[in-house]
């Protein structure tokens, strides 16, 4: 389980996480969404410890994610599998040598290596795109990869970036798809930062809303869509907060 | 009272942070395993690709001091120094801060925009992830690689303008070949050779490892790499006229 307790995280003047407090519980996909600029991405990065909290910690499996050695958060992080918002291939190297990258780091023997590489491409549908540069790829591609990447991994815990921004509906319902075949398959516990709800209703459990540094509300799905929250439902139903209607107006005749 | 504090700010930021990350460099270099197979594509790319620019750079600074020697010298002294004044200079100080300051614009321009853009794309992040040591794959090679090939380009250069130097003297002056090569043999010494060899390494690590700070350093997108890179080249070129001084401080 991973677990975030106070965390506070400040660029400069600017107040990005203002003591969330959130857990993630074992085996279940939860969904954080929030606005643009309202810290879901940074919050995924304190988790593998690319960014460090200025308060609070985030505890994963009993560790606290920023006091530990590098040895002990390279294996963390080998448990982890991060699909990033534009997926973040190294463009140097082919779409198979950047699933192979995370693979041979863990010692895993050449055959192993090219059978999970073979796999997780076919699982992401793109089984001929090995000996591609991910600049000869499109987008949507390119997120594929970056799944099939993470996936290869066999990890204990997936998180998503923001894997169904800038996709057309069709792309975005595969990538669902993908999602959902990931996490049945590896049974693996999930994050998903999105702020596309169709994306997060078809493919979470739980729902976290982070507004303003912290979590609004958390619940299951159905509980996210009949909640009364003004803020979670001006989101959800995508309404700007200015066209809130005021006290005694909703509901009207 | 507080205005030295506040100029040196920067200042003092910036060493700090060339410490560390030569602190870091050094640790990494322990990993082998990770950067070693990375080194000869480095090696190609920093260094051997970078030979036609040292080597136009020496064509024609060996024309310009030939020339100049027999400006300075004629009619003052015997005209064989003139390949005394070629190679001396040539294999001491503009060989090794010439080429250094070409490979500086090229090498340290490369290296700060391509991990800049790494950096930028999040693919920095993505090897975190994967549990490398961004140091160790992307900084090492390239740090190791311009060390070692620096000096590499920088005694072709050499080779390249005292051959030119001797070229544009005997063409076009009033000197021979063997007034030429009596004049480098004068107060030739092995040190010479050594001494911008070893300077030339210097610039190497000091630019390559400039580069990736610079690079490892980007914020802020396309505008960021482009100031990260204009910064790589400007401390580049500094480092290698203060190492420069430093070394003809310590070692002549």
């Amino acid at each position: 389980m991973i677990r975030f307790e106070g965390v506070v995280k400040r660029f400069g003047t600017l107040t990005v996480l203002d003591g969330l407090d959130l857990e993630l519980p074992a085996g279940q996909t939860t969904a954080i969404i929030g606005l643009s600029g309202s810290g879901k991405s940074v919050a995924l990065k304190h988790i593998v410890g690319l960014l460090t909290p200025d308060a609070g910690r985030v505890v994963f499996e009993g560790q606290v994610v920023h006091e530990i050695e590098p040895d002990e958060l390279a294996a963390l992080r080998s448990r982890v599998g991060y699909v990033f918002q534009f997926a973040a291939l190294l463009d140097s190297l082919r779409v198979g040598d950047n699933i192979r990258l995370g693979l041979r780091r863990q010692g895993l023997p050449p055959g192993e290596v090219e059978e999970r590489v073979r796999q997780s491409l076919a699982v992401v549908e793109l089984p001929d795109a090995g000996e591609r540069y991910p600049a000869e790829l499109s987008g949507g591609m390119r997120k594929r990869v970056g799944i099939a990447r993470a996936i290869a991994l066999r990890p204990d815990y997936i998180l998503f970036d923001e894997p169904t921004t800038g996709l057309d509906p069709i792309t975005t319902a595969t990538m669902d798809a993908m999602m959902l075949r990931a996490r049945n398959e590896l049974g693996a516990t999930s994050v998903l930062v999105s702020h596309d709800m169709r994306s997060v209703f078809a493919v979470a459990d739980r729902v976290a809303m982070l507004h303003e540094g912290r979590i609004r509300l958390v619940g299951t799905v159905a509980e996210i869509q009949a909640s009364q929250d003004p803020v979670v439902r001006d989101f959800i139903e995508g309404r700007p907060a200015a066209s809130r209607p005021g006290p005694g107006e909703r509901g009207g005749p | 009272m507080s205005q030295p504090a506040t100029s040196l700010g920067p200042i003092h930021r910036g060493i700090s942070r060339i410490g560390a990350a030569t602190l870091t460099t050094t640790r990494a270099l322990a990993d082998t395993r990770t950067w070693l197979p990375e080194l000869l594509l480095q090696m190609r790319r920093l260094g051997a690709d970078s030979i036609p620019i040292a080597i136009f750079l020496a064509v024609f600074t060996g024309i310009v001091l030939a020339l100049l020697a027999n400006y300075i010298f004629t009619g003052a002294v015997p005209m064989y120094l003139v390949g005394t004044l070629v190679a001396k200079a040539t294999m001491m100080e503009l060989g090794p801060v010439l080429t250094g300051m070409a490979l500086a614009g090229r090498v340290g321009a490369n290296v700060a925009a391509e991990l800049g853009t790494m950096r930028v794309t999040e693919q920095v992040d993505a090897l975190e992830t994967l549990s490398f040591n961004p140091y160790s794959y992307l900084v090492v090679p390239r740090v190791v690689a311009a060390t070692l090939m620096f000096p590499v380009v920088t005694a072709m250069a050499i080779l390249v303008g005292v051959l030119m130097g001797w070229f544009t003297a005997v063409n076009t002056l009033d000197v021979t070949t063997l007034e030429f090569v009596k004049g480098a043999q004068l107060f030739y010494r092995p040190k010479d050779v050594w001494y911008g060899l070893f300077k030339a390494a210097s610039f190497g690590t000091a630019v390559s490892l400039i580069g990736a700070i610079c690079g490892l350093g980007t914020r802020g997108g396309a505008a960021g790499v482009g100031r990260a890179t204009t910064r790589a080249v400007v401390f580049g070129c500094m480092a290698i006229l203060v190492l420069d001084a430093f070394w003809a401080l310590v070692l002549l």
